[in-house]
């Protein structure tokens, strides 16, 4: 199949970027990362720079392919990461806009590579459960209830991809930082901190310069895990105990 | 005192004093909306007349009143303050714009709110800038003193079509608000559960249609009956 590929080139984030216009001959069983990767082996035989592309994995469980797809992080796909994505999903002859994410606190690397190192400072800042080292305690010895643990377990599943963030017309990151709090906050071990975590994530995640939530859910629908907005209401009331209601 | 700046200045905290002036406005537009039907008693506007005179002369009513003040004014600069911030924090748009299931009026509450401030600006200059210096209105009695004609200032201004249209306007875009803003406010307030929300929701969503619906049927009906 004709993939028509508008791709976004920028050589940091002092130059400002444009699309390029490139012609792809790929096949339908092809991830949309081969398809770029086609994409890079012919402009390196043409003797060009190739598009440069974050990816790691490839298999939807390291949330490094970063990329907006005809203006959607990861592609038109619900709850699917650009690696798992197929070019059976688009029709011969498609033009595909290809971008990097958008978002202040995200800059531009190169291309389509954007520095998402906001979030790792945002899991530094309390993203974390301080345990004494010692005997590992045996793995059920502490009884939780099935479905917090499921809950727990869902908002555990974020891979930390940006695809939130990068989807959210304020450029906020609520559902990342909510689906840490909740998945931490909501298991014994971690819920001993909750109210410093709540508090020096969401100061980190401010400082970072995302965006205010306004609840528009554009996170929720274009997140490849499928985390929930549940999660921020979750993360809004940890804060408020946390600001106004403890000590 | 450090926690109340820190709590303040925060996006959450921010955006919890939208929801809670937002809420206090649901509520304040419902008490307005009741006392406004009476508008529509034939009585050639005298329950209408009483129940202004009642409004502005209370003392508890006036203070709620010049909450309701603050509130809006809070409401607005920091529904402003957050426009410019997430404009900023998102940088540049996509080329593409996405098609996903997201709903209109959350993604433009700031412009609908900058609309309701203006529709605000325009209806207090109608009403209540006329009734506090006395310029342009007439007086009843009823047997009780001199009481301003209130009823006589609505038809005047709803028999102007221009005016009339504008007020439908304002509150075709309030629906849009409230259509977006009822539930939100209940989830920045972390009121998300699996047996209320839906019902929020619902509520929500008749609220954002009865309400305006309601206030609509009064410019109307003088327009159609008066003029
Ligand atoms: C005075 C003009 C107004 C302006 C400038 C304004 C502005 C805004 C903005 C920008 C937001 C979105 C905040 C965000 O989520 O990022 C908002 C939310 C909201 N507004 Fe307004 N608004 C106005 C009037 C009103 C009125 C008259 C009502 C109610 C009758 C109202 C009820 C709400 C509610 C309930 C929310 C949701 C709060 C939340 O998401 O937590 N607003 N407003
Ligand atoms: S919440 Fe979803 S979209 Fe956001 S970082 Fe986690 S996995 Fe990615
Ligand atoms: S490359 Fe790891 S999730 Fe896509």
């Amino acid at each position: 199949m004709k993939i028509n590929l508008k791709v976004w080139r920028q050589k940091n984030n002092n130059t400002k970027g444009h699309f390029e216009n490139h012609t792809v001959e790929a096949t339908e069983h092809m991830s949309f990362l081969e398809m770029m990767d086609v994409l890079n082996e012919q402009l390196i035989q043409e003797k060009k720079d190739p598009v440069a592309f974050e990816h790691d994995c490839r298999e939807g469980i390291c949330g490094a392919c970063s990329m907006v797809i005809n203006g959607r992080p990861h592609g038109p796909q619900q709850g699917t990461t650009t690696c798992q994505l197929h070019m059976r999903k688009f029709n011969d002859g498609d033009t595909i806009a290809v971008e990097p994410y958008r978002a202040k606190a995200f800059p531009v690397v190169k291309d389509l590579v954007v520095d998402r190192s906001a979030f790792d400072r945002i899991i530094q800042a309390g993203g974390y459960v301080s345990v004494n080292t010692g005997g590992a305690p045996d793995g059920n010895a502490i009884p939780i209830e099935k479905d917090t643990a499921l809950e727990a377990f869902d908002a555990a599943a974020c891979i930390g991809c940006g695809a939130c963030a990068a989807a959210c017309p304020n450029g906020s990151a609520m559902l990342f930082t909510s689906a840490k709090v909740a998945h931490l906050g909501k298991l014994p071990q971690g819920e001993v901190e909750e109210t410093s975590r709540a508090r020096k994530m969401v100061a980190q995640m401010d400082k970072e310069g995302f965006g205010f939530c306004s609840n528009i859910r554009a996170c929720e629908v274009e997140c490849p895990k499928e985390i929930s907005v549940n999660n921020i209401a979750y993360l809004n009331r940890a804060f408020l105990t946390a600001s106004i209601g403890k000590e | 005192m450090k926690w109340l700046a820190n709590f303040f200045t925060s996006s959450i905290g921010r955006k919890f004093i939208m929801s809670l002036t937002g809420i206090f406005l649901i509520l304040f537009l419902i008490v307005h909306l009741i006392g406004n039907l009476q508008l529509l008693s034939s009585d050639g506007g005298r329950a209408f007349n009483e129940y202004t005179e009642f409004m502005s002369t209370n003392a508890l009513i006036q203070t709620i009143a010049k909450g309701n003040y603050v509130f809006i004014l809070a409401h607005a600069i920091i529904g402003i303050m957050l426009y410019f911030k997430n404009k900023a924090a998102k940088g540049s748009k996509y080329a593409v714009a996405a098609k996903n299931d997201t709903s209109w009026a959350s993604k433009n509450m700031a412009i609908l709110g900058g609309i309701i401030f203006a529709f605000i600006l325009m209806h207090m200059g109608h009403f209540w800038l006329k009734f506090k210096t006395n310029s342009g209105v007439s007086y009843v009695d009823y047997g009780d003193g001199q009481i301003i004609d209130a009823y006589a200032s609505v038809v005047t201004v709803m028999s102007n079509p221009i005016w009339m249209a504008c007020y439908i306007i304002g509150l075709i875009v309030l629906a849009f608000h409230l259509w977006h803003g009822f539930a939100s406010a209940f989830q920045t307030l972390g009121l998300r559960h699996k047996k209320y929300t839906p019902i929020i929701e619902g509520v929500g969503k008749i609220y954002a249609i009865v309400v305006p619906l309601g206030f609509a049927i009064l410019p109307l009906y003088i327009f159609f009956t008066q003029s």
